[in-house]
């Protein structure tokens, strides 16, 4: 138990201070490493609480893919951090009131609002079947009994967004010669080739 | 207290059989990994028809020592431009996610340091952190051609990947579980039971994608000779360099041993019966995976290397439409056909 102890410390600390990090670096590149770290701490946190699917799918989803796209961008981004910077203490009262009021909103929320009243119900159901089957099962058998018609609508949600993604960026450019693959293996040898006899001294 | 106790109940008791079997793990992959390069440039010698390394050693078999000697005793140059923290911290991210994958590997029925639950998807998770070591590495360097070479090898890996995923999935609709060890008890007795017949197109998918992973031939264009230099660890030199290398190669294992826990029954025998099941599982387990390595130094020797177009368009119009629809088609199969 004191070891569960200790590594959440030591999780936990390590989350904050790379969260810090993230907005204190000075160099933007650096930030998105300390975010890396965050997030795998973050999953670190999910293990202890035996959450190991949501820990995996944390560590494949951002660390994995997202946060290597946005490494990916920042890299080739030429920011100067201390040019944005300029402004910081003109807008810090701003900054600080809308996260003021985001803060009580939540604290709000949290306070008077129940999420999904059924969902407590159903958790309270599963227990029996929790005991069971591994969390990764059960989370399945949530989401795609009790759950089905949100998780098909967020999919269509992230579908609209991808495919808005690919109109704003796609573009046609004319005089573009392509490869096309189908019409290169569906040549024949006589339409590509052609066998001359050519005369001595005489050429073609 | 009996020294039995110790060690499954007292902290510093289990501590110290973790430390073991760690060591257990990892010193006998770093000796394959060694005798892999040696492999390796021995099958490309007589593709070549060379003799390859037969110098040092009787048959050149301590040439991967002197290698490794070699690489211990040059000097690590760090480039004055480079950022130095991130420049040294490449190579380790490489070569640590190389060996903290084999934590859940089994390589014999309980032979596996951590047998959890969701073991496929924690080394999906850890063989998509190796994208990291070389785009650090390549940003880190301050150099043109080691920054092209994380270029590429980020949209490459992080191409390749997906269609890894699905494949991934497909296996793990058939086994109905994501614990690697039950994945590979699904497919106990004989051959005719392990995935890769029923999933075959799937199993090419996968040996495809892992080459692009492990930026080996005819997908290396992140480390390409002929434009880049050396591609990402073009600034590297000495140890550093070393461990590149030592990673590169330890995942290469790693997604053979992938590939034999997935689709090749993993440590068991291909007949089920008498003079095969007398070979333990590890030995049978060993062999899957060098028969995978030896198709991987094969490809290298044999095939041209891809244009970049063509890379990603395998990767996105050929193998993620296909694999996406085998998906849909072995969840219909498994749904309707088998009677769950």
């Amino acid at each position: 138990m004191i070891i569960q102890t200790i590594a959440f410390y030591a999780f936990a600390a390590v989350t904050l201070i790379s969260a810090f990090m993230v907005i204190a670096a000075r160099n933007p590149v650096h930030s998105v490493l300390y975010l890396i770290l965050a997030f795998f701490n973050s999953a670190a946190l999910f293990l202890l609480m035996g959450a190991e699917f949501i820990a995996m799918i944390l560590v494949i989803v951002y660390v994995g893919a997202v946060a290597v796209l946005f490494l990916f961008v920042v890299m080739m981004l030429d920011i100067n951090l201390a040019e944005l910077r300029q402004g910081f203490l003109k807008y810090l009262p701003i900054g600080a009131a809308v996260g003021l009021v985001l803060f009580a909103e939540l604290m709000l929320a949290l306070g008077a609002w129940v999420v999904a009243p059924g969902a407590k119900g159903a958790i309270a159901a599963n227990q029996a079947a929790l005991a069971k089957t591994s969390n990764t099962a059960a989370i399945g058998k949530v989401l795609y009994t009790d759950y089905f018609f949100l998780f098909q609508a967020s999919g269509i949600v992230l579908l609209v967004a991808m495919i808005g993604a690919i109109v704003l960026t796609l573009r046609q450019r004319a005089g573009v010669r392509r490869q096309k693959i189908g019409d290169q293996i569906a040549r024949t040898r006589e339409e590509a080739v052609t066998v001359v006899k050519v005369p001595v001294g005489g050429g073609i | 207290m009996t020294l039995m106790q110790f060690f499954t109940q007292h902290w510093l008791g289990q501590g110290l059989v973790i430390v073991a079997q760690c060591l257990a793990v990892t010193l006998p992959l770093l000796v394959a990994v060694a005798y892999m390069t040696y492999a390796d440039r021995k099958i490309w010698g007589m593709i070549q028809l060379r003799r390859g390394p037969n110098v040092v050693g009787p048959f050149g078999l301590l040439q991967p020592l002197a290698d490794g000697a070699k690489l211990f005793l040059k000097e690590t140059i760090i480039p004055s431009g480079a950022s130095k923290v991130l420049f040294i911290l490449a190579p380790m991210i490489t070569f640590i996610t190389a060996l903290i994958a084999w934590a859940v590997v089994p390589f014999d029925d309980g032979w596996v340091i951590a047998d959890i639950n969701v073991g496929i998807l924690y080394l999906f998770a850890i063989s998509s952190l190796g994208v990291y070591g070389v785009i650090i590495a390549g940003w880190a360097s301050n150099s043109k051609y080691a920054f092209l070479g994380a270029l590429r090898s980020a949209a490459q890996m992080v191409s390749y990947e997906v269609s890894i995923g699905f494949v991934l999935i497909t296996v793990l609709l058939c086994a109905g579980s994501l614990n690697l060890s039950t994945i590979v008890k699904m497919q106990d007795g004989g051959v005719w039971n392990w995935y890769f017949l029923p999933l075959f197109p799937m199993f090419i998918i996968f040996f495809i994608s892992c080459l692009a992973e492990t930026n080996r031939t005819p997908f290396d264009l992140p480390m390409s000779e002929a434009e880049l230099v050396a591609g990402f660890h073009t600034e590297y030199s000495a140890m550093a360099f070393g461990l590149f290398f030592l990673g590169e190669y330890a995942n290469m294992i790693l997604l053979s041993g992938m590939g034999a826990v997935l689709f090749l029954g993993g440590w068991h025998p291909p007949l089920p019966f008498e003079p095969f099941t007398w070979v333990p599982g590890v030995v049978w387990f060993a062999l899957k995976i060098a028969l995978l390595l030896f198709v991987f130094s094969w490809t290298k020797g044999t095939v041209p290397r891809y244009r970049y177009d063509q890379l990603m368009r395998l990767g996105w119009k050929v193998f993620l439409p296909f694999s996406l629809v085998w998906v849909v088609i072995t969840a219909a199969f498994v749904t309707y056909a088998r009677g769950h």
